[in-house]
């Protein structure tokens, strides 16, 4: 079994010399962040073990309980989960500039391959084999975002008292065409409203 | 002028994103599929597919992937759609620049209130919501065919879309296999 580098450290204090505060320039944060957003797949969860090993235990750019803290705000926060999450830290280590050299790290690698795909890709949909496969995948496309629905589902504790919110929304845009951005200001305003004024009534 | 449209569009889509990237796909199928009709909706899976394989966070991918096609679509030249990824995406991560800085600047103790937790109360369920509808509206013709149309397709297609569910939510099989699978089926059978 794999020690952690934090485990590593500890035993060996040798190592852990000059790690002891942050030590950050801009053009470290701008690698770190460039190294996750490069060899991370399957969405941004997946990135937090990674960005968690790197900057909480191998470079202690801030502590375990911070970290923590930074990602349950990064999730309730609107955006792309692990550019929040890199923004907090660079800002943390170096205010708006380090914020802005986190968040380029992190989405550069993805932009640059994205790119490269997509213009291979638009040469070759066409082309009978690859229009055969992607009818394969569509439909399974389509059950990897149906399943979320159930796990989120799960997560927001829905019960008889608010599980007429998702249904309502879901029928608004599905056979309405009402806006989803509609949907998340109104449930904002409903919830605010109900937390303020109705419930310390009741 | 489609370059204002998108990031316009990006950056609500950014401000507006909750419930992690899956939450921000029905924003980003609302936005370019239906309002815009910049692409396809069998476009927009492809788009969903490609970005769940490659690495990176999948709203980044998809935003990228997205302001490409959309610009592709529109009959400019290749060089004018990389500009449109590069608007697309830019714009996607500009509201996070601004929040997460300004919740770290003045908000973070905040953030624990009572007011701002129950602004959240309404948003999960909300969430919830927004990723049902983003199912049923990629439920379409162009995904799953019909049975009047190719009955053999419509069936296939069922049934991957049943199996992926399965295999993803009780078996908890990684989803990146099961698209390389579902496309190993579509090359044998479709």
């Amino acid at each position: 079994m794999e020690e952690s580098s934090l485990e590593y450290v500890t035993k060996h204090p040798s190592l852990g010399e000059g790690l002891d505060g942050p030590v950050s320039s801009l053009g470290s944060l701008f690698s770190t962040f460039f190294k996750i957003g490069m060899f991370t797949l399957g969405g941004g969860y997946a990135m937090i073990p990674i960005i968690e090993a790197d900057v909480v235990d191998k470079r202690r750019w801030i502590s375990k309980k911070e970290f923590l803290d930074l990602i349950a705000i990064a999730q309730s926060c609107p955006g792309v989960f692990a550019i929040n999450i890199s923004i907090f830290i660079g800002y943390k280590l170096r205010k708006t500039p380090g914020a802005i050299v986190s968040a380029l790290g992190t989405a550069l690698p993805s932009f640059l391959i994205i790119l490269a795909i997509a213009m291979f890709f638009r040469q070759f949909q066409d082309n009978p084999v690859v229009a055969s496969i992607f009818r394969g995948i569509r439909p399974a496309v389509v059950a990897l975002i149906a399943v979320p629905t159930f796990n989120l589902a799960r997560s927001a504790k829905l019960n008889w008292v608010n599980c007429w919110i998702p249904v309502a929304g879901a029928l608004l845009i599905w056979l309405l065409g009402v806006s989803p951005i509609f949907i998340i200001l109104a449930a904002g305003i409903g919830g605010w409203a109900y937390g303020t004024i109705i419930k310390p009534t009741e | 002028m489609i370059y204002l449209y998108l990031f316009i569009t990006f950056f609500e889509i950014g401000l507006f994103g909750f419930g992690g990237g899956y939450g921000m796909l029905s924003l980003i199928q609302h936005e370019t599929v239906e309002h815009w009709h910049w692409m396809t909706s069998a476009e927009f899976t492809d788009i969903v597919a490609i970005s769940q394989m490659t690495p990176g966070p999948i709203g980044i991918n998809s935003a990228t992937f997205a302001g490409y096609t959309a610009v592709k679509n529109a009959g400019y030249s290749m060089p004018m759609a990389v500009l449109g990824s590069a608007t697309a995406t830019f714009a996607l991560v500009l509201p996070s620049l601004i929040l997460m800085i300004l919740i770290s600047k003045l908000f973070l103790r905040y953030m624990k209130s009572p007011t701002v937790q129950s602004v959240f109360m309404g948003l999960r369920p909300a969430v919830v919501g927004l990723l049902a509808a983003a199912t049923l509206l990629l439920c379409t013709r162009e995904n799953f065919s019909a049975p009047s149309e190719n009955a053999w397709q419509f069936w296939i297609s069922v049934s991957l879309f049943a199996a992926t569910f399965f295999g993803t939510l009780v078996l908890k099989i990684n989803p990146i296999k099961l698209i390389l699978m579902a496309g190993f089926a579509g090359l044998l059978l479709l």
